[in-house]
């Protein structure tokens, strides 16, 4: 690829009925039992998923026969206002563990008032995910976006 | 509007997962969709104004494909992943603590 594409960051916001720092353990150490299964990356069905509490942690999912596969990392860890991960996941949807092709999520935790917080999430630097693969060959080609493509046709066809 | 907006609609998404598995012409996709080829034609002209199909002439047939620079699709395609993963996250969220104590067991 002769030039990096900038691709603009994704963002979602959503406020919920509840105390900031109820709210963050929520979306930190229950992150498995929220998180739609259909998106992962293992061979094998997903159990759970899991987002270590520390900077430096592991953000993987465990796959119902045991195995694991990496998602990313954790960057900053400052509860309960907010979170940095990495997300390694490729468009061959597999972990890619060049950090020079992760990208980011931010997650802000506000408080609104004692039962309410607004969650801020932002999707950045995507375009490293996209110079870590040929996407543009997977796309014509078969392979890597098809196959993410087929996962997501797939997910989508067993949500009835 | 951007991928988010653009995949909310269920029969784009139908169609837009349809060429993610095989170039289509407007005939072909209408025909595993429960609507008319026009109707078929219209939600393309929106993915396609969107950037996340294109389409070439072969012959007399036109034929529909994912972008194939990728990066708007993938983009549009995250956007669906957080979009449902924060809904779900604002669900389990305002569960009581007594609930997510039982979902535990």
């Amino acid at each position: 690829m002769t030039s990096t594409p900038t691709i603009p960051p994704l963002t979602g916001t959503i406020t919920v009925d509840a105390p900031v720092d109820q709210t963050f353990r929520t979306f930190t150490e229950r992150f498995g039992s929220w998180w739609p299964a259909e998106y992962h990356i293992g061979q094998a069905d997903m159990a759970t998923a899991i987002l270590e509490p520390r900077q430096g942690g592991r953000w993987y999912e465990q796959g119902t026969d045991g195995s694991e596969c990496d998602w990313g990392r954790v960057l900053a860890w400052e509860p309960p206002h907010r979170l940095v991960v990495t997300w390694q996941i490729n468009g061959q949807w597999q972990y890619d563990p060049d950090p020079a092709h992760a990208s980011e999520i931010e997650v802000r935790f506000t408080a609104d008032g004692p039962e309410q917080t607004t969650v801020e999430l932002e999707h950045r630097h995507l375009d490293r995910l996209v110079d870590g693969q040929a996407l543009r060959d997977g796309i014509t080609g078969g392979g890597g976006w098809s196959s993410l493509l087929e996962l997501l046709a797939k997910a989508a066809t067993n949500q009835t | 509007m951007d991928g988010l907006g653009l995949l909310g609609d269920p029969t784009r998404r139908a169609i837009f997962e349809l060429l993610a598995r095989r170039p289509s012409t407007v005939g072909e996709l209408a025909q595993q969709l429960p609507i008319t080829r026009s109707a078929v034609s219209q939600h393309l002209r929106v993915l396609k104004d969107g950037g996340l199909v294109v389409s070439t002439a072969e012959g007399t047939r036109r034929i529909y494909r994912l972008n194939p620079d990728g990066v708007t699709a993938l983009r549009a395609y995250l956007d669906r992943v957080w979009a449902e993963a924060l809904t779900a996250f604002g669900k389990a969220a305002q569960a009581t603590p007594t609930d997510l104590e039982q979902e535990d067991q």
